[in-house]
């Protein structure tokens, strides 16, 4: 095993790279150039990203480095490469949510994530894959081909945004930008021994971000630790007058609260409906033994109950068939995006029709028939509402878990990565991955998933959740920070620096 | 069934006839473009007429991530329509997707309002004029509003190639976004019943006084040649003494509050006709063809129609406060049928002037005309009398101008009035002047400064004039004297000749008369 220079730059986290550049040690440039190479190297082989930029990132970090030597104020993260998922449109950059139909869509104009990233003079690497659409938990349904997990190429990276989890894993950048609509940012986290967090409903705009479920829908940070992810967090958050649902109040303080190290006092709950049962027993395990370091740590460990718990996976998959089928109604054909002509001299109808069929895969195209289904006259009471109810239940039990304790944690994902096409073919098996994660996106509460160990029969990361109340996301932060500070302790480092040298394939 | 003929009129049944044997129940819906300076839910410019797809964007063309912010003016102005419609105002209500393809419509769904309308359970009363050569009373009809709520406009197609403009037939069609997301409010009424045979009559009625109101509400220029007021009109039938309704047909692209009459008129003698023969009412969209004035047959339409409403989630609810409620009502002008009964009153017009002046547009212009200082008589004779007849052809080519365009304002004429009343000048003299201040010669003070007008206020000149005139004329002196003073009026003529006309005909008859030792 031989690591060059640029490698050693890109092994960093984004705390050292920031400090690093602020005291002049490294420039941008380099920093940039090191991830570039390496994702010329490596990246072929994972597919973690579908577009990479290196003018547009090489040009902000040489002006970064200007700026910098020039005596400016710069931003924390200034000069720090950063990777996008391809669902938030870029100017004059290709956005294809991981579809066909949008395969040669080029936004004419830029998310509000990406104006604060470039407001926060991140040089963006480029566009990271995912689901089509973002639907899906293992990035098999990109139209552009699967990622593969960094830990093993023969498994998912999870998804949708295995994209941006595979390129934090692997050090084709130190931070991704994620969405997570029913996990797609914890349980990618969980499969590739990463960090991410879903915030608050409403803490990052979704303006510019390509809607799956504009109720579920959260923009969120992906990271190698706590503390990275806080960064970014920072960088992501805040209010914006273009997205409606956007929370007008202050950021909680989640770089603060990610130097926690003492828990003493706080009272984390164990929620009944999301552990044991069904869980890979090496996943359990970690979880169990993380419980234990909580303690360690001062924490007091209650049990709790959400008993509407049970019923999330079946409202989750009536509410985001629902919206989908509404937001994905747009892509036509008329304005932007692939267009199929028909035969002869086809009506506007058949092209959008023959144009729908060539562009959508076959989960959005499911994802589609059931929304429609579920929101037609008739069914409606019997389905989009039963499930609206639902949600409120869910809600109440999570206001009533937050009486009893400050956070709850679970066990992010029920297993280890599983092997690519393990799963295609049977669509709730893939969907049961977000059993645990689903909740949160329905009552709007924040989570984060951070690696809890490797599990002994596979030797692959297990993730451990922690949700807090909504605009509570500090708490992740202070959580995630104690506990991977302990478990680094008392594992011998970071879950990460276990996983093997990438092998390149041709 | 009944039988198409060549130019696509079906088989009607004599109006009268018709109303002998069926009641009508109608029901209109009225889209109204609000006025706004940006659309409903992006900072786009609304201005009619710009060239296409120049006041759009990422919003309101719905590209991928681009969501929707309500415009807050949009909602104060629907609260106020609400509001001058008799209405509930929701205290909390949200918009919905109204899902549906169509090319014209950006994201294949429409934002608009379902189950929880922003203005709820109200009414307009509407006077109905007397019919033309019946001497009768006119009637006010309330009319009962089910609903208004907000939405957006779609974009416009255009079909090209083909005979009809319409997309049967044609080659390829053209759309321009910029009327995608103008803000609308769509007002539906009750289906109303009891109307008779004065239906018709009863829905140009509603419509034009509810044109009245949104103008005077000052929300939409409501012009309905440019389609910012557009309505469509649902007419059934059932048999007269019965209870239940009958299938409806919906008249859309009615573009005129005439059109509006013709269109229910028609509609209920095709409706008689079909159910006379034993057929049945096809639920269905309707055209009207302003030209032909029938109908032809739309889409089929049924309530099963499903748009698959949902809540709009990229939303927040709705909710004004009582207190916003309550500034909003009170900034309401008055109603406009009040106001009219109140200014008539005021104006001491009759019936007949006042529904003349309505007519002419003139109300506005006399009450400011009064309001700076000019009597209501004098107000109406000059703005009904010679301004109205010049704005008739005072356009481009001899077309016709609204009064205030033809560049004199109610100030004038309250000042023409003033020289007048003050003795400066007489009849003859006004004129003249209004004529130099349309020709952008001044104020009325300085075109007759200028032109030298004023009357002879000095005694002594009329005098010897009157002499004069009189020792001219004996015969006519003779006449005078014998009793036929009417024929004072050719001396007077006389002495506003010998005073090139700066003489006021009063007095010079005055002077005339007691010159003669006559009784006026
Ligand atoms: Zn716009």
């Amino acid at each position: 095993m031989s690591t060059t220079l640029s490698d050693d730059l890109t092994r960093l986290s984004a705390v050292q790279m920031a400090d690093r550049l602020a005291d002049g040690a490294i420039t941008s440039e380099q920093l940039t150039q090191a991830h570039l190479d390496r994702i010329v190297r490596l990246n072929p082989t994972l597919n973690a990203y579908l577009l990479v930029d290196p003018e547009g990132a090489l040009a902000t970090a040489r002006e970064v480095d200007r700026a910098r030597a020039a005596g400016e104020d710069l931003p924390r993260l200034a000069g720090v490469p950063v990777a996008v998922k391809d669902i938030a449109c870029t100017e004059g950059m290709t956005t294809t949510a991981g579809s066909r139909m949008l395969a040669d869509f080029v936004p004419p104009y830029d998310a509000t994530i990406v104006t604060r990233i470039r407001d926060a003079r991140m040089p963006i690497l480029g566009k990271t894959n995912m689901d089509e659409f973002a639907m899906g938990s293992s990035t098999e349904h990109s139209a552009f081909g699967p990622t593969r997990n960094p830990w093993d190429l023969d498994r998912i990276p999870g998804g949708s945004g295995g994209g941006s989890s595979a390129a934090v894993a692997a050090y084709l950048a130190p931070l991704a930008v994620g969405s997570d609509t029913g996990g797609s940012i914890r349980q990618p986290a969980a499969v590739t021994g990463t960090v991410g967090t879903k915030p608050t409903y409403g803490a990052v705009s979704r303006y510019g971000v390509i809607a799956l479920a504009s109720s579920l829908d959260q923009i969120g940070p992906c990271a190698r630790t706590v503390a990275d992810a806080a960064l970014l967090h920072e960088v992501l958050a805040g209010h914006d007058p273009m997205d409606s649902t956007s929370i007008d109040a202050p950021v909680p303080d989640v770089v603060g609260a990610s130097g926690t190290t003492d828990l003493t006092g706080l009272r984390v709950g164990v929620v009944r409906e999301i552990s044991g049962e069904g869980f890979q027993a090496g996943v359990q395990a970690r979880f169990d033994e993380a419980l234990d370091q909580l303690r360690a740590l001062g924490a007091e460990i209650v049990e709790v109950s959400c008993p509407h718990f049970g019923y999330a996976m079946a409202a989750y998959y009536l509410i985001l068939p629902s919206e989908a089928s509404s937001n994905l109604a747009r892509y036509d054909a008329m304005r932007y995006g692939l267009r199929e002509t028909p035969e002869g001299s086809p009506s506007a109808e058949q092209v959008m029709a023959a144009s729908r069929d060539a562009g959508f895969g076959d989960e959005v195209k499911r994802r589609i028939i059931l929304g429609t289904y579920a929101l037609s006259s008739g069914y409606y009471d019997a389905y989009y509402g039963q499930a609206q109810k639902v949600r409120t239940l869910i809600a109440r039990d999570f206001e009533a878990a937050f009486e009893q304790a400050d956070v709850l944690v679970s066990p992010t994902s029920p297993t280890t990565a599983f092997a690519l096409g393990d799963k295609t073919e049977d669509p709730m098996a893939m969907y049961l991955n977000d059993i645990a994660t689903i909740p949160a996106n329905l009552a709007g509460v924040p989570g984060m998933s951070i690696p809890s160990g490797t599990a002994d029969e596979d030797s692959l990361p297990a993730g451990l959740q922690i949700l807090a109340p909504a605009m509570q996301d500090q708490r992740l932060y202070a959580v995630g920070a104690a506990l991977e500070a302990r478990l680094r302790e008392t594992q011998g480092g970071y879950v990460i620096e276990q996983a093997p040298e990438i092998e390149v394939r041709a | 069934m009944s039988t198409q003929t060549a130019a696509g009129a079906e088989k009607t049944v004599p109006f009268e006839e018709a109303m002998s044997r069926y009641e009508p129940v109608i029901g209109l819906e009225v889209h109204v473009e609000l006025g706004t300076r940006t659309k409903m839910f992006c900072g786009c410019a609304t201005g009619f007429g710009a060239d296409p797809n120049t006041q759009t964007c990422p919003v309101c063309l719905g590209l991928p991530g681009a969501l929707p912010v309500v415009n807050a003016t949009a909602v104060e102005s629907a609260i106020r329509i609400g509001l001058a419609l008799n209405c509930e105002i929701a205290d909390w209500c949200r918009f919905a997707r109204k899902n549906y393809f169509y090319p014209d419509m950006p994201k294949n769904f429409q934002t608009s309002q379902y189950d929880e309308p922003i203005a709820f359970e109200g009414y307009l009363d509407v006077e109905v004029p007397p019919r033309e050569g019946l001497d009768e009373e006119p009637f006010v009809f309330r009319v009962e509003i089910e609903r208004a709520h907000m939405e957006e406009d779609t974009g416009k197609s255009t079909h090209v190639g083909g005979a009809t403009g319409r997309i049967h037939g044609a080659s390829h069609s053209l759309v321009d976004y910029n009327r995608a997301g103008i803000p609308l409010i769509e007002i539906v009424t009750k289906p109303l019943t009891g109307a008779g045979e004065r239906a018709p009559e009863v829905a140009k009625a509603y419509v034009g006084a509810l044109r009245d109101l949104l103008r005077a509400l000052d929300v939409s220029d409501v012009k309905m040649e440019q389609g910012s007021l557009r309505c469509d009109a649902n007419v059934s039938l059932m048999p007269t003494g019965s209870e239940r309704f009958g299938t409806r047909t919906e008249t859309k692209n009615v573009n005129s509050l005439r059109s509006v009459e013709r269109a229910v008129r028609y509609e209920m003698t095709r409706h008689a006709a079909v159910l006379d023969a034993g057929a049945t009412i096809l639920q269905e969209t309707r055209h009207w063809h302003e030209d032909t004035g029938i109908t032809t047959s739309g889409r089929p339409k049924s309530d099963a129609d499903d748009y698959r409403y949902f809540p709009e989630p990229d939303l927040v609810p709705v909710a004004p406060s009582r207190e916003d409620v309550e500034r909003l009502r009170a900034t309401l002008p008055e109603n406009p049928a009040q106001r009219r009964r109140r200014l008539q009153e005021e104006w001491g017009y009759t019936d007949l002037e006042m529904r003349d002046v309505v007519n002419a547009g003139a109300a506005e212009v006399i009450e400011e005309t009064v309001a700076a200082g000019a009597s209501a008589a004098a107000a109406r004779k000059w703005w009904m009398g010679e301004l109205a007849r010049r704005a008739k052809t005072a356009g481009e080519g001899g077309a016709s101008v609204e009064l205030l365009d033809l560049g004199v304002s109610p100030a004038h004429v309250a000042e023409l009035d003033g020289l007048v009343t003050s003795g400066r000048l007489n009849d003859s003299m006004a004129r003249q002047t209004l004529e130099g201040v349309l020709a952008g010669e001044g104020t009325p003070t300085e075109v007759a400064d200028a032109r030298g007008l004023e009357l002879v206020q000095d005694d002594g000149a009329l005098q010897a004039a009157v002499d004069e005139v009189i020792a001219a004329n004996p015969d006519v002196v003779e006449k005078i004297r014998g009793g036929k003073v009417q024929a004072v009026g050719a001396l007077i003529g006389q002495v506003m000749k010998t005073m090139r006309g700066q003489a006021d005909a009063g007095k010079a008859r005055q002077l005339i008369l007691d010159t003669l030792g006559v009784e006026g």
